[in-house]
């Protein structure tokens, strides 16, 4: 059986390999603690088995991976990571192999999503992979395919070049990178410190007695700015749905459970189109493409983000209390 | 009430816009410490959570590919084939990929685009030759910086407000575990899946909307470019 955590074994690899390349890079001035920086979260990757829940091959202590993270955090919040000058074509290479390449050029990139269609719907229930990661793993697969399938259709032979150009690419989104994966630890800190019953306390405080209303606008408006601060709706959701969702929505008002929550959450998402906290989704997309404005992306999503707040906090209002 | 500082933290490092990472970093530290948990209990927190949240760090794993392809001339054969394909305005063709992501995403395939994986190889090179060849000319760099923001804003969309019509989605497992261990209650996927779907209809209506007006918004300001360096409009599209 094919085990997600493989695939973080070979991510934690290629980055590993790539700080490697970074440590040999001259034309990076801070190529020391770059390749610090992105070898230590390489590691992270298979030590992380040892800690995650349900992962039983071995098991090792939170602590050390804790230290870790820390560290990775003074690296990147103290600017010690660099990027060295891209080693790659020109614009008429690029047209000329284009030209002689032609279509055959998207059959690698179309093999990703291919073979992870193929993994999701219909391997999913031959027992091959973990239960329930079958789209996860089916990414990593089809990456692994795409490569050789690339390699063979540009006859490059050497696999640094991949590497090479995947480690650019990686320098320009920087420590953005990490910040995700943050956000997540940042939530669940906030969960076991009782933020959630805090806000809780407060805005029953402020609340008019049994305004149907009032309630369904600060849980919905709660998600959306609570997922502005923190960049990730599911940091947002424990503390909006243990503050309010659940004791006044619910259990008060006899709210239906699934449409309230169910709502809730997206209320969330459209925070996450505003925020640059949300760097996975809106900075990272704008260092990937080459922006200038690195609030383009946000610029572009912040009217729906706020329209889609509207309508959850009115269909909520109609259909779930 | 103390715990709250942790909170204003984040909004403070946002406001003066220091390192995100540093903010975060300092936030959960603080928050800790204020909710009483000791030294070894903060580290061990950020261990185990950072492992648990692995996934979201795994799109790198496309990059090597993608900058492989890419080497080879993979945005300019985009470029190209987009300039074969007749009369898709880049309005058009963002609201095509939106639905299409929308689409897909409620079939659990979550992965399937992304900013690494089709934004920057595949949809942004097509939205601007589409756009370039509708106005004839060249993009000046803020409407450039325009078509591709808007790129990236139909894949977030399209992912957001399509994944949660699917049961198997991180999203909604999250909704069911806290939900049934913190009030023991017991919640099917299925049940929340489909009250995501008025959202996700609205999320169309309101973003496909917003995309096609773009082809407007792009003319008008071109002209408004051109008019101001009083420069005829080149011709020149075959390419």
């Amino acid at each position: 059986m094919i085990k997600v955590e493989w695939l973080y074994w070979l991510i934690g690899l290629v980055f590993v390999v790539m700080a490697a390349q970074m440590a040999m890079d001259r034309t990076n001035p801070k190529r020391w603690t770059s390749a610090a920086f992105w070898g230590l979260l390489g590691l992270t990757f298979p030590y992380g088995t040892g800690v995650a829940t349900g992962a039983t091959m071995y098991k090792l202590p939170a602590e050390p991976l804790g230290v870790a993270v820390l560290a990775l955090i003074l690296l990147a919040g103290f600017n010690f990571i660099g990027k060295g000058v891209p080693v790659t074509t020109t614009e008429e290479q690029r047209e000329a192999s284009a030209a002689r390449l032609g279509n055959k050029l998207f059959v690698p990139a179309l093999t990703i999503p291919l073979v992870a269609i193929v993994c999701a719907s219909f391997l999913d229930e031959s027992g091959l992979f973990e239960t329930g990661k079958a789209t996860l793993i089916g990414l990593g697969l089809g990456c692994v395919v795409a490569l050789v399938v690339g390699m063979l259709v540009t006859g490059e032979r050497k696999l640094s070049t991949p590497i090479h150009s995947g480690r650019s690419m990686l320098e320009a989104m920087g420590s953005a990178l990490l910040l995700p994966q943050l956000l997540a630890v940042l939530g669940s800190i906030f969960a076991v410190a009782g933020v959630g019953t805090q806000v809780g306390e407060i805005v029953n405080d402020v609340m008019p007695d049994n305004s149907k209303y009032f309630a369904v606008i600060a849980y919905c408006v709660g998600m959306f700015l609570f997922t502005v601060i923190m960049g990730n709706a599911f940091a947002a959701f424990p503390v909006m749905t243990a503050a309010i969702g659940w004791p006044v929505l619910i259990q008060q008002m006899h709210g239906n459970e699934p449409a309230v929550l169910a709502i809730g959450m997206l209320a969330g998402f459209s925070g996450t189109l505003c925020t640059p906290m949300a760097a996975n989704f809106n900075i990272v997309p704008a260092s990937l493409l080459e922006l200038k404005d690195q609030y383009g992306p946000i610029k572009a999503q912040l009217p729906t983000g706020l329209a889609l707040l509207g309508c959850s906090t009115v269909i909520m209002a109609i259909f779930a209390v | 009430m103390i715990v709250l500082l942790g909170v204003l933290v984040v909004i403070l490092g946002f406001v003066t816009r220091r390192n995100p990472v540093l903010v975060v970093g300092v936030a959960g530290i603080a928050t800790g410490l204020l909710g009483k948990m000791n030294p070894q209990e903060i580290l061990a927190a950020f261990g185990q959570s950072f492992a648990d949240s692995r996934s979201v760090t795994v799109f790198a794993i496309v990059l090597p590919v993608i900058g492989l392809l890419e080497r080879y001339g993979l945005r300019e054969q985009a470029r190209t084939l987009i300039g074969k394909l007749g009369r898709l305005s880049v309005g058009r063709f963002l609201t095509v990929y939106l639905l299409v992501r929308q689409v897909t995403a409620a079939f659990g395939l979550n992965n399937l685009g992304g900013p690494a994986q089709t934004v920057r190889p595949l949809v942004a090179p097509m939205a601007e030759a589409a756009a370039e060849r509708r106005l004839g000319a060249r993009l000046p760099d803020k409407l450039r910086e325009k078509v591709r923001s808007y790129s990236s804003s139909a894949d977030t969309v399209g992912l957001f407000f399509g994944e949660d019509c699917f049961i198997a989605i991180g999203s909604i497992l999250l909704i069911t575990g806290f939900v049934n261990s913190t009030y023991h209650q017991e919640l099917e996927p299925t049940q929340l899946a489909l009250w995501a779907v008025p959202l996700a209809v609205c999320a169309f209506f309101i973003h496909g909307p917003r995309l096609l007006l773009l082809d407007k918004k792009l003319e008008r300001e071109m002209a408004l470019a051109n008019a101001e360096n009083d420069l005829p409009l080149p011709k020149e599209t075959a390419k």
